[in-house]
């Protein structure tokens, strides 16, 4: 069989089992619609979770980001697992106690305003569309290197998908097939780093295979990886980093904006209870834990396959000829994702680090630049490859790849769905709508969303990059504090939470804006996003926690300034730091 | 709420203390061990690479998971200790 029908067959068996589900899982009411009815099993929220999580970003592109930057880009994995501490303790029990369906309804209630909630429906909005676009583009890389259809085609068939059982299902429909999602992503992401890592070090699980020896030259593998990339001209794999300020400050904003991302959030709304609300968190990050355990090895050993292809001999000899390239290096060059120039005209690939301090040697050496450009978002995908594994497990990735893309499309689109629906037809334009009139708004208005994102995937605005910046920047600075503030505070008011974030928001839109340019815009930015420019060496991505800050203190600082909030709204923060009384989300 | 006042401020402040210990022993692995005080680490040796690095890449995230499952443990039995749990 060839590789391309085995492909089909990973990916059609895949999308079929979605769709099955998506069938026998149909939501009948706004609650189906909404919370999954609310009686979905802690475990299997986890996994849900799980799926609805880690997305495009974790899956094909984070281990490309650990590679390249090795220590430095430990971030991600704390960053994108220290945020469950927080929702476990901070958010998901109290949030599940209110049992409301969505984020800005939580927010509106407990600041009694309607202004409130629209401020929340609107970051949740700008922060939901900018992620989901991220997904659709990372669907269309995977269906156009693995089925050989052009990715604006594979991103409208990846679009019906998502709108059968997402549309059909709601949060129900979802919830199952992220469950599917998870255990096919999961083993797609395990299999080659489990060989890759028998191959390297003799050792099957891939997180102790991280730090064992190398087989070949029976050093340890780090040092192995750190001796070979330093020859090129590389920085040391395990270098400490000297902007530690930036480095923490860049960590506590992926954590903090992973615990106010609202399709995260709404995620423990279906569990029947608020200890099952705790449980979950647990469970979450259990099944997040085996892919962020297995990431960093994935990174490490694959940058090493990789020099490796190139040196075959070693990095004191010559590389490898063009023409000798291994096939997966041309298949990726068909799709322009790995570029080679034969800049000195010797005919062999010159891969280092072309830096004014390895000048010197490379001129030795008769190099005249680096000539080969790989984008590091396809390490994960060209893994197996690299690894010389079996055509199914190639299969497998691309299956894994677009479970991960569309399961977190879902949920970003069924958050997006149910503030229109919900808090914007429902809580303003016209409450008085009926529950079949509301659930019919619900389906719409996820189709207009999946309709945008999928035209937004096709032709990234130019800022698709910087999805990272602006998603948890936002989350972190707005919707994050003012969550915590409406548990935490009986003092603070709507006014000083809408002051909070309006604040917040704007200081970190302006921080980014300054140096990524206004909306993105290119050539628009007033400095050059380079460290020497930045504010005491913080980066336009680490911004978010400062904003953070800056909300909770304007929010206290104007709320002791004006009236205590009302004896009944005190009565709500009371009653949602109490599980006794929960009952099932409610509709009113 | 129906229940004793001073109960119900006596399970708030419980809870308090625990999610600020919690969070300290969170700041502690990922921001102090995986980030700040690498240096101070750099001598205990862990397969090729120092203790920091294990903490940034592996230890901070299983810290935080057995910090979940505590806190979700503690907090269970302290909903049930205060008659504050669910029916």
């Amino acid at each position: 069989m060839s590789q391309f029908a085995i492909n089909i067959l990973f990916v059609g068996g895949s999308f079929a089992l979605y769709i099955a589900i998506a069938i026998w899982a149909k939501a009948g009411s706004t609650k189906d619609f909404y919370v999954a009815g609310g009686g979905v099993h802690p475990v299997t929220n986890g996994m849900a979770i799980g799926a609805d999580w880690m997305s495009a970003a974790s899956f094909i592109s984070m281990a490309g980001l650990i590679a390249a930057g090795g220590y430095a880009n430990s971030t991600f994995l704390m960053g994108w697992t220290g945020g469950y501490v927080l929702l476990a303790m901070l958010l998901a029990p109290y949030l599940r106690k209110f049992g409301k369906f969505t984020v800005p309804e939580f927010i509106g209630d407990r600041f009694y305003s309607k202004n409130a909630r629209l401020v929340a429906v609107i970051c949740l909005i700008v922060a939901s569309v900018t992620y989901v676009i991220g997904q659709m583009a990372g669907a269309g890389v995977a269906f156009s290197r693995f089925l050989e259809v052009d990715a604006t085609m594979g991103l409208i068939i990846a679009a019906v998908v998502v709108f059968v059982y997402a549309v059909l299902g709601g949060m129900k429909g979802i919830t199952y097939t992220q469950v599917a999602q998870y255990c096919v992503l999961i083993v797609a992401y395990t299999i080659p780093a489990v060989f890759i890592s028998l191959q390297l070090t003799g050792n099957p699980i891939p997180a102790l295979g991280l730090f064992s020896d190398h087989t070949a030259s029976g050093m340890p593998i780090l040092d192995k990886l750190n001796q070979v990339i330093t020859d090129l001209g590389f920085n040391e794999y395990t270098a400490d980093v000297d902007n530690k300020l930036n480095m923490v400050l860049f960590t506590l904003t992926l954590m903090i904006g992973t615990a106010g991302l609202p399709h995260v959030i709404i995620r423990f709304f279906t569990v029947p209870k608020v200890a099952d609300a705790r449980w979950s968190a647990g469970w979450a990050l259990v099944f997040i834990a085996l892919l962020y355990l297995t990431a960093p090895a994935v990174a490490s050993m694959a940058r090493l396959n990789l020099m490796n292809t190139i040196y075959p001999e070693g990095t004191q000899s010559a590389p490898i000829q063009y023409d000798d390239r291994p096939n997966w290096v041309k298949e990726w060059e068909t799709t322009g994702l790995i570029q080679y120039t034969d800049k000195n005209g010797d005919g062999r690939i010159q891969l280092y680090n072309d830096t004014p301090a390895f000048q010197s040697q490379a001129e030795a050496r008769g190099w005249k630049g680096n000539e080969l450009e790989v984008n590091r978002d396809i390490l994960v995908l060209a893994n197996p490859e690299i690894a010389n594994l079996p055509g199914w497990v190639i299969g497998l990735i691309a299956a894994g790849g677009l479970a991960a893309a569309l399961s977190t499309a879902a949920g970003l689109l069924l958050a997006i769905s149910s503030a229109v629906s919900h808090d914007l037809i429902k809580g303003s334009i016209n409450p008085n709508i009926s529950e079949k009139g509301e659930l019919m708004a619900a389906r719409i208005s996820m189709s207009v969303a999946i309709v945008v994102a999928t035209y937004l995937g096709a032709n990234p605005p130019g800022f698709a990059a910087q999805v990272v910046a602006l998603a948890f920047g936002i989350a972190a600075a707005s919707l994050f504090p003012a969550l915590m503030m409406g548990i935490f505070s009986k003092r603070v008011n709507n006014t000083g939470a809408i002051s909070g974030m309006l604040v917040g928001l704007a200081f970190t839109l302006v921080y980014i804006f300054v140096y990524k340019g206004w909306l993105f815009i290119p050539g628009t930015n007033n400095l050059a996003d380079t460290p020497d420019n930045w504010v005491l060496g913080i980066s336009p991505l680490s911004i978010g926690a400062i904003g953070a800050i800056i909300n909770f203190v304007v929010a206290f600082a104007v709320s002791s300034a004006t009236e205590e909030p009302p004896q009944e709204i005190q009565d709500l923060v009371e009653s949602v730091r109490y599980p006794r009384g929960a009952t099932g989300a409610v509709d009113h | 709420m129906s229940h004793d006042p001073q109960n119900a401020v006596e399970y708030w402040k419980a809870n308090l203390r625990l999610i600020v210990g919690c969070l300290v022993v969170w700041a502690f692995v990922s921001y102090g061990c995986g980030i700040l005080f690498r240096p101070l680490l750099a001598g205990i040796h862990v397969g090729g690479t120092d203790l920091g690095f294990w903490f940034a890449q592996q230890g901070s995230i299983l810290s935080f998971i057995v910090l979940i499952f505590f806190y979700a443990w503690r907090m269970n039995a302290l909903d049930r200790k205060f008659g504050l749990h669910e029916e």
